[in-house]
């Protein structure tokens, strides 16, 4: 019996953000969707799939910042489950735009207050490296798609997917 | 019989933009509660915009959605252009209205052949489509040639798809060179094909929800997402800048994101409620190859959201050929203008539905307060009503698999975008 080739297995994880690099990476597939299909394994991508899963992956690409201890603690299960962990975009490189609320005044905080308490915000909006050990970023808002593949296919190679 | 008694928390929709949650209680055989929640966490853009010159703030709204940006740019310059009495020029105008038609052929592709195709074919994910099979091999690269499309002409005109950098307070900084109007034509063209299976598709969509509801958009001479007065199904007219006065907020305690009623009513916005309110004004080849498919408008079954949508998609394609092969878009200089106070509203379709943006800016140009309404947050009432009719209809027989298969359907069907909601589904039993 023909042996599947092996695939790299994937995880596309939202945070707080716009799902900007998201949607550069919906409209990259427009040129890749058939190589990809090959080589790839997307077992965590919501917007794709409804059949995700959370076990051991290859590479995980985190989108967004971290605004609550939920998402941080999912991130660092991420990053359990995770041999390489890359951190995709402004918000999840730099925190901003999503982190804003960190440099707002006194008065405008006080304004949100109520927001933050009813939905367990974190003080202060944090950037994926704030929590959990990177392995690559690929900054922009939205991302760089040529730096993106850049990296995915630097991690191909490393895990020997022709 | 079957007595259905429990509680169900569905914690990540999947294929939509965003993120929502759902917790429904059913006893005796009836829906008791339905809420419907949306779970992206708030990044507080209208705080945020408070200090910044106005001719900054359509690119920092661009960041409240990644699909829409564009859609959030257009309607913040136009609230900061009212804002300051600045008119654009023709020029100007159909460059918008070819930024938000390309932006209507890539979203709506995105969303009619990613999130709602697979449940049509019972597959978990678009790629899984069979490519051995003639008709899903065809409608794979359909989906990825029309995107592909939508993409290049955001991008020969706007900048880029996501958060076009082109587009500014008083015209663009950027112009599309003629072989870039011609490959944009010829990619137009190729699409249409593709663009009338889609519709055939979605015209015999085996999924019907019928829900009686106010309709609601905002209506111009031309279906062009960006002039018009808002009318509604009831015979309402109001113009644009008056919007937000009708509306009433619903703080929904359990989601992240406001509520919207019209005159305490709730209503639905998006690609149904435009053609239902204005399919005569869609393109003249529009209507003429979509004709089967414009008879059963207008409609009250939700699913025909998705069919609505296609049909937009050949509009915009069929539209944009026009403006393409008989205008020129050699580089004019963008309007300068003295910075000053006012106040500025802005509303446009964007591809879920009437967004609004109200801007104050003060006699130094900067923004003092701002205002922003989304389409998925007027339609969040109408989503969870729906979804306990639908439980009602389905309960005590069906199964609990079923149940959750067919709310996430009809969610997709609205094309809820939640990042721009919250300025889906985690499934919890329990019995």
């Amino acid at each position: 019996m023909e042996e599947q080739a092996k695939k790299l297995r994937v995880g596309w994880f939202n945070f707080t953000c716009s799902e900007d690099n998201t949607i550069v990476l919906t409209e990259m597939l427009n040129d890749y969707w058939q190589e990809w299909k090959k080589k790839i394994d997307f077992r965590y991508f919501r917007i794709l799939k409804t059949n995700n899963v959370m076990e051991q992956m290859d590479v995980a690409f985190i989108e967004g910042a971290i605004t609550s201890d939920i998402q941080s603690e999912k991130l660092k299960t991420i990053r359990d489950l995770s041999t390489k962990l890359v951190a995709v975009g402004s918000c999840a490189v730099t925190g901003m735009p999503s982190s804003q609320r960190n440099n707002f005044d006194e008065k405008t905080t006080e304004e949100i207050q109520f927001i933050l308490d009813r939905f367990g915000y974190l003080p202060k909006v944090q950037k994926v490296s704030d929590v959990v050990k990177v392995d690559a970023e690929v900054p922009g808002c939205p991302m760089d798609p040529n730096k993106f593949l850049e990296i995915l296919n630097q991690n191909l190679k490393e895990f020997g997917i022709n | 019989m079957h007595q259905a008694d429990f509680d169900l928390n569905l914690d990540k929709i999947t294929k939509v933009e965003g993120s929502a949650g759902l917790e429904i209680r059913v006893k005796d055989n009836k829906v008791e509660h339905v809420h419907f929640k949306i779970s992206e966490f708030k990044r507080f853009y209208t705080q945020a915009i408070r200090g910044k010159p106005v001719v900054a703030v359509p690119q920092l709204l661009s960041r409240i959605c990644g699909t829409c940006s564009n859609a959030h740019i257009m309607c913040s310059i136009e609230a900061a252009e009212k804002a300051l009495g600045i008119k654009p020029s023709e020029k100007t105008l159909l460059m918008r209205i070819l930024t938000m038609y390309s932006l209507m052929i890539r979203d709506h592709a995105l969303h009619l052949y990613l999130f709602v195709l697979p449940d049509i074919f019972n597959k978990d994910s678009f790629l899984e489509l069979d490519e051995k099979d003639e008709a899903q091999h065809q409608l794979l690269h359909d989906a990825f040639d029309i995107k592909a499309a939508g993409n290049y002409l955001s991008t020969i005109i706007a900048g880029r798809s996501v958060h076009g950098p082109y587009p500014t307070v008083g015209g663009f900084t950027h112009f599309p060179e003629k072989q870039e109007i011609e490959e944009a034509i010829k990619k137009l063209e190729s699409i249409r094909p593709g663009v009338l299976r889609l519709i055939e598709i979605f015209k015999n969509s085996p999924f019907h929800f019928d829900r009686r509801t106010k309709f609601m958009g905002l209506v111009g001479d031309r279906f062009d997402f960006l002039r018009g007065a808002i009318i509604s199904s009831t015979g309402d007219m109001i113009p644009e800048e008056k919007f937000g006065e009708h509306l009433e907020r619903v703080v929904i305690p359990y989601s992240q994101a406001s509520g919207y009623e019209f005159e305490g009513e709730s209503y639905m916005v998006g690609a149904l409620a435009r053609i239902n309110l204005a399919k005569d004004r869609l393109h003249s080849e529009t209507k003429k190859s979509a004709e089967e498919a414009l008879s059963m408008f207008p409609s009250t079954d939700m699913f025909n959201n998705n069919l609505a949508q296609a049909i937009e998609i050949l509009h915009c394609l069929d539209d944009s050929l026009d403006i393409l092969k008989n205008n020129s878009f050699d580089a004019e200089e963008i309007i300068k203008f003295d910075v000053k106070q006012g106040i500025g509203v802005g509303v446009i379709e964007a591809p879920r539905g009437t967004l609004y943006h109200k801007l104050e800016v003060n006699d130094k140009g900067i923004v003092e307060k701002g205002e922003v309404i989304i389409p998925t947050g007027q339609n969040q009432i109408n989503i969870e009503k729906d979804i306990g009719h639908l439980v009602d209809e389905l309960i005590p027989e069906t199964s609990e698999d079923k149940i959750v298969f067919e709310i996430e359907k009809l969610i997709r069907a609205y094309d809820p975008c939640m990042s721009c909601a919250s300025h889906f589904l985690k499934v919890d039993w329990k019995k």
